[in-house]
């Protein structure tokens, strides 16, 4: 009895070895590969500062940026929005890892540029790499002549620097974060007192709400601060609004810039006495 | 007795292994076009695996979802993270039988693939009329075939609609291999 038991039963393996299922085979000889993660972030701003996502290559996009007044100014401002600070901004793909861009501010008259590049790559696969880095650099420079005749800047005295590294990553598609090591040097201060060297942390997350609409958020930890101003650190809530070519970001902000060594360095709203801006980016890639 | 169990095993193995005549491709190409007035949109996957075991007549598919390639880059990424989810759904497969296939050796005509293919987690029955060529010891597989991106729960935002066709035209082109696992 017990053999012929055994016999079924061998009889039975060798079948089902036999039955195997065609997708199961396909399953084993699928190679591994390394797969790139994408989409960490859906803009090439988290909110106010630059996400570790660049445009690809030979892609041009162009930028819309609005920052208006503190909503709190009440119904005489229109809640903030008599008063408006724009920026412009062309961004180009040299390549897929490398992003030039160029831009300009109404507030303070400034032009920026900045290059980005992506160092590291977040993988999964058998060679998986838990987190991405890139690189962020940009030059600012601020034309207004708010300035008496006599204390005219030279054009080296109306540069700002920027270095930053972006380290971020998407833990599942629903949800990213950023770590952004933050270094300002101003080549002109208010006061003496003022530091030319200004070092911060930012955090920036991303929660998807659903296939288009994400929640993100972004705050920056100054380490040293201006003494002349009352300078806070900054803090930006708002959504990204994703259609086709185009993502649309509502931001509600603390601060009225939308460059780095603005908004980092210069904020000096409450968020949470009402001093917040609202504002929209809007971007079109071609 | 042993003997007898070691004879049994070998000629079962070697039962097996006669029954096998198993067809694999690992770099099948596969192109799909969406063709509007505005836009037209092509995407191509050189990496589908697919197998055919002639004795019992059976095709399978696997395809890795990131593996189309796009033209625009934002393009592909749209496509894997707002249509075809691929971080949920990573592959799309068919399953299925060659229908009134006779023998490998006879092969070179039309024949129909009937089966279930799955897409975005979504499965449906197809029938695809399919060529096979033989060729030396491979067999070539093509041919064309429609899909309604309604049909797998795709689904095309207002603002893009008339960018993006409701049915989608794939080819496909597999030059299978003899296999032997």
């Amino acid at each position: 009895m017990k053999k012929i038991i055994c016999t079924l039963f061998i009889f039975g393996l060798s079948l089902q070895y036999s039955a195997q299922d065609l997708l199961a085979i396909l399953d084993k000889e699928t190679p591994q590969v390394d797969q790139i993660v994408t989409a960490t972030f859906k803009g090439t701003r988290i909110l106010n500062g630059h996400s570790i996502e660049n445009r690809k290559d030979k892609e041009l996009e162009f930028l819309i940026s609005h920052r208006f007044g503190r909503v709190n100014l009440g119904f005489d401002e229109l809640f903030g929005l008599d008063q408006s600070n724009i920026r412009f901004a062309l961004e180009y793909g040299l390549n897929d890892d490398l992003t030039i861009g160029l831009g300009r501010s109404s507030f303070e008259k400034t032009y920026d540029s900045f290059l980005k590049y992506s160092v590291l790559k977040q993988k999964k696969g058998a060679n998986s790499f838990p987190f991405a880095v890139s690189l962020f650099g940009s030059i600012a420079l601020k034309t207004i002549k708010d300035f008496d005749p006599s204390d005219k800047r030279t054009f080296a005295e109306s540069l700002f620097y920027v270095g930053q590294v972006l380290i971020a990553r998407k833990v599942s598609s629903s949800f990213s974060f950023q770590l952004t090591p933050t270094y300002v040097h101003r080549n002109t201060v208010r006061i003496n007192e003022d530091p030319h060297d200004i070092f911060a942390l930012g955090l920036g997350t991303r929660i998807k709400l659903n296939k288009r609409v994400s929640f993100n958020s972004e705050y920056f930890l100054n380490f040293n601060e201006s003494k002349s101003i009352n300078a806070r650190n900054s803090l930006a809530l708002g959504v990204d609004i994703e259609t086709g070519g185009h993502v649309f970001q509502l931001i509600l902000s603390n601060a009225i810039t939308m460059i780095e060594k603005s908004f980092i360095t210069e904020s000096t709203d409450n968020f949470f006495e009402g001093d917040i801006h609202f504002g929209f980016n809007i971007s079109r890639t071609f | 007795m042993k003997s007898t169990y070691l004879l049994l095993i070998c000629f079962l193995l070697s039962y097996n292994m006669q029954s096998q005549e198993q067809y694999l491709t690992k770099n099948g190409a596969i192109t799909f076009f969406s063709s509007t007035i505005i836009e037209d949109i092509k995407a191509e996957n050189n990496q589908v695996l697919s197998i055919i075991d002639a004795s019992k007549s059976k095709m399978a598919i696997s395809i890795l979802i990131k593996s189309f390639l796009f033209k625009k880059a934002l393009m592909q990424e749209h496509f894997n993270e707002n249509y075809l989810e691929s971080d949920k759904f990573p592959k799309a497969t068919f399953k299925g039988d060659i229908l009134n296939f006779n023998n490998v050796s006879s092969l070179d005509a039309k024949y129909d693939v009937q089966g279930i293919i799955t897409i975005h987690g979504v499965s449906k029955e197809i029938v695809v009329p399919t060529i096979f060529k033989r060729n030396g010891d491979t067999i070539l597989v093509k041919g064309e075939f429609d899909l309604l991106l309604e049909d797998f729960d795709i689904k095309i935002p207002r603002l893009v609609l008339k960018k993006i066709a409701k049915e989608i035209n794939v080819t496909f082109e597999f030059n299978h291999k003899p296999y032997n696992r």
